[in-house]
């Protein structure tokens, strides 16, 4: 899976918790929680719904590092690569 | 019995010497009627009666001096008039300060206006008359206050919502019960009037969209909320080290989808602290009645506008991984408007938990007729001194607004320091 | 769709005339002035060269007597359309008006019909001070027997005089001279009107401004500065001021609740007061705020332009007093 399809799988989650958003607009740096007004439950469903479709388990302590498109995008590659090593 | 009192003809008089009785014991008297004649430093005047009824008895002699405020005769009301008793009493004082060259006729009528009569547009009554609403309670936003259509149909729009709560029907939020396929404007109107059970011909003009009918019975609830109880707001700042420590802990073992938000132990410690302070658990509805269940309303508020309150029922006697359960699985069919009715009804106290956003804490306003909202703020870090020792903790600011005809602040202060007991203790819970 | 046209309220006036001429050999115009000079106001100009001297006829200066004669020519079978110079001078013919016009039908015991069309000049806002500045219409508004029409748009100036003309009864016109220059547009095809209904103009729901001849106007300019502050105006001219279209104004404010009258005329015992008294005595319980008046101020009219425009109500005393009824 390459960077271009987690991101599309991204937005499509991100859509479904915050219909009324554009995701596809976010930049890489912004925070996507504050862009998008997504509050910690919606939060936890977005990565229950990555678990479920990537199957890539995030533990509450990572939960700083995707906060961002690039950091999130970033994560979910090298957790798949060591999933795949 | 009424009373019926020498009467205070300007500010500066304080007596007055009763001349003539022009009425006498047995006689029937209606308002306006000449009671007696009166000598005062201005004069012989005639003194009219504001009482219906018959003259029981005349208590002072022709030619006596009594001060202003002396009871002169009494007067046995017939029964129908027996309810007007009080407010004819008020209006006797009242008339103290009618000059005393006013004709007798004005008075009467000048006073009546004032003291009984309801302003109100004569659609507005007519519309109070058909569904059986006391303009009394209405408050007039028209023309030198009086009552208008928009006032009346307010009322009759929150009565709806209230009748429901009583009959243990849907509250006010209930207005998303409706499917999302229906939601579309007009039948979602309709929807919206046949659940009040009165059919209201108020808007017909422009159907509700369902955020503008969540965001008017939001206006309803919170406006009488506001205008009939007497807030009173207590704050508690809670060290979260501990239990966030725990839900880390927690979490750790528990799959993805099974993870702990702060937001259900907080339900959780609630319930628990109301189990010790059951005052807060309650209703005001002709007084306090305390309520066995503990049902908690959590506030969700809508990505587009609004808030629906779902409720968590027993929540005292859930856990706190089944009350998330009950979060994961009420939060997006609240938000998506697909709640039950039973869902959204029979609550007993509401959190409203805004932490996420960027307000440290919130003051709740009560949603009627409970008596209590518990407000919970951001969880921050914040620098927290505890034994003489400064430390960098995770802390959240909990409000307590409560109802002060039902409880004082006494009681919810009891209520905060249970709450952060269990808060210091997650694993009691 | 049909065409419009651009048309000033004198030329609609013409218009109507001229058709009117051409289509009945018993109608004619005869007043001051109509036929040579071309109308005190130039409606009628070049009629005369078009219809000869029995059709355009100019009268002496004696408005008891050349009305009179106009009674007298319609009791004979004739349709005679009497023009009088204005309102101010139609107080000389008020005993033909009243006492004759109005009556014979009732005298004759129903045998005598008086098919005469008076069109009378009237109005504020020409700097014509107090003794040719009135607004009138309550005087003959109140003599059962007439038919009174208050011309307050350039589709009635077109269409009102042809169906006045097929009234058994004589039919008063009120026209406004102020108005005269000004240009709107109607259709191409317009023509005769209804002369029993008043006429919702604008459609609304906050408030129903009820009002005629000059009134209209400015009433439909106010709605429009209304509406951009969200208040849904309906306004509604009278057209007919005798007798009064009561079914529309009433079930304007019973959609409403809430009513606003608007004239030039004096308030006291005018047509605002009528207007008033009948929503009271069968839409009281409509009603959702009192009902209100803007009327003209109780003065003579006086000649310096602010104080002229200061005594009869203008777009803004509309605008705010509609606000103040829904924002009390």
């Amino acid at each position: 899976m390459n960077e271009e399809e987690i991101k599309n799988i991204i937005f499509q989650l991100l859509k479904k918790i915050a219909p009324d958003t554009e995701p596809s607009a976010l930049q890489p740096d912004e925070n996507i929680r504050e862009v998008l007004n997504i509050d910690s439950f919606d939060s936890l469903q977005f990565i229950v719904s990555l678990n479920e479709k990537l199957g890539i388990e995030i533990p509450e302590e990572d939960y700083g590092k995707i906060s961002t498109l690039k950091s999130l995008i970033n994560y979910l590659l090298a957790k798949l690569k060591s999933q795949l090593s | 019995m009424t009373e019926f009192l020498m009467p205070s003809l300007g500010a500066d008089m304080e007596d007055g010497t009763l001349v003539e009785w022009r009425k006498k014991s047995g006689d029937t008297v209606k308002r306006g009627d000449i009671i007696a004649e009166v000598e005062t430093q201005k004069g012989l005047i005639e003194i009219e009666v504001f009482d219906e009824g018959v003259i029981e008895k005349l208590l002072i002699k022709e030619g006596e001096k009594v001060p202003v405020g002396t009871p002169m005769a009494l007067i046995n009301p017939d029964g129908a008039e027996a309810e007007a008793k009080k407010e004819t009493a008020s209006m006797k004082k009242e008339v103290k300060l009618q000059p005393i060259e006013e004709k007798a006729e004005q008075k009467v009528m000048e006073k009546s206006t004032k003291e009984i009569r309801i302003r109100a547009t004569p659609i507005a009554k007519k519309i109070a008359q058909d569904k059986g609403i006391d303009l009394s309670q209405v408050t007039g936003t028209g023309e030198n206050g009086a009552i208008t259509k928009d006032d009346v149909e307010n009322v009759i729009v929150q009565k709806g919502e209230i009748s429901k709560t009583e009959k243990g029907e849907k509250p006010v939020d209930n207005l998303v019960e409706v499917e999302p396929e229906k939601t579309e404007a007009q039948p979602f109107e309709a929807e919206l009037y046949k659940m009040e059970k009165q059919p209201v011909e108020v808007k017909k003009e422009r159907a509700l969209t369902p955020a503008e009918a969540i965001r008017s019975a939001v206006a309803a609830a919170m406006s009488k909320s506001n205008r009939e109880i007497p807030h009173y707001y207590l704050e508690k700042r809670v060290d979260m080290s501990k239990a966030m420590a725990w839900i880390k802990e927690t979490n750790r073992e528990r799959p993805i989808q099974k993870r702990l938000l702060p937001a259900a132990l907080f339900i959780k410690a609630v319930a628990s602290s109301l189990d010790e302070v059951s005052e807060l658990n309650a209703i005001w509805e002709n007084g306090l009645q305390l309520k066995n269940e503990i049902n908690i309303g959590f506030v969700v508020s809508l990505r587009t506008g609004g808030i629906i309150v779902p409720v968590i029922l027993q929540a005292d006697s859930k856990s706190v991984g089944e009350i998330m359960e009950v979060l994961n699985d009420l939060i997006p069919r609240a938000r998506a408007l697909k709640l039950r009715s039973s869902e959204l009804s029979d609550s007993t106290i509401t959190i409203t938990n805004i932490g996420e956003g960027s307000a440290d804490k919130v003051f709740g306003v009560i949603y009627p007729p409970q008596v209590a909202i518990i407000g919970f703020g951001n969880i921050t870090e914040q620098a927290f001194a505890e034994n003489g020792m400064l430390g960098i903790r995770p802390v959240v600011d909990v409000t307590l607004a409560g109802d002060h005809r039902a409880t004082d602040g006494i009681t919810g202060s009891r209520f905060l320091g249970s709450l952060n007991k269990y808060l210091q203790n997650p694993e009691s819970l | 769709m049909s065409q419009t046209i651009k048309i000033t309220y004198r030329e609609a006036f013409k218009q109507g005339l001229r058709e009117a001429l051409q289509n009945d050999d018993r109608i004619f115009l005869m007043g001051e002035d109509v036929g040579r000079y071309g109308g005190a106001f130039a409606v009628s100009k070049g009629l005369l060269q078009e219809f000869g001297e029995e059709r355009i006829m100019d009268v002496p200066l004696s408005e008891s007597g050349f009305v009179g004669a106009g009674i007298g020519a319609a009791l004979a079978g004739m349709k005679p359309i009497v023009e009088v110079m204005t309102v101010n001078f139609g107080l000389l013919a008020m005993d033909q008006i009243v006492n004759n016009a109005a009556t014979l039908l009732h005298m004759s015991g129903g045998q005598l019909n008086v098919p005469v069309v008076i069109r009378i000049s009237c109005g504020i806002g020409q700097q014509l001070a107090a003794q040719h500045s009135h607004s009138w219409e309550p005087f003959f508004a109140q003599v059962p027997g007439l038919v009174v029409l208050s011309v307050g748009t350039h589709e009635d100036a077109r269409g009102m005089l042809h169906t006045a003309l097929q009234s058994p009864d004589p039919v008063i016109i009120i026209e406004y001279t102020s108005m005269l220059n000004l240009e709107k547009e109607i259709s191409t095809d317009m023509g005769a009107v209804n002369i029993t209904k008043a006429k919702v103009i604008k459609s609304g729901k906050d408030i129903s401004i009820i009002t005629y001849g000059t009134g209209v106007y400015k009433c439909l300019e106010s709605a429009d500065e209304l509406a951009a502050e969200g208040i849904d105006a309906e306004v509604i001219d009278l057209r007919v001021l005798r007798p009064l279209d009561e079914e529309t104004f009433l079930a304007s404010v019973a959609k409403t609740h809430r009513a606003l009258i608007v004239e030039d005329a004096w308030r006291s015992v005018s047509i605002s007061s009528e207007i008033s008294s009948r929503i009271m005595e069968k839409a009281f319980y409509e009603l959702d705020a009192s009902v209100k008046r803007l009327c003209g101020v109780e003065v003579p009219i006086p000649y310096p332009l602010h104080l002229e425009q200061a005594s009869v109500p203008q777009k803004s005393d509309i605008v705010k007093a509609v606000k103040r009824i829904i924002n009390p």
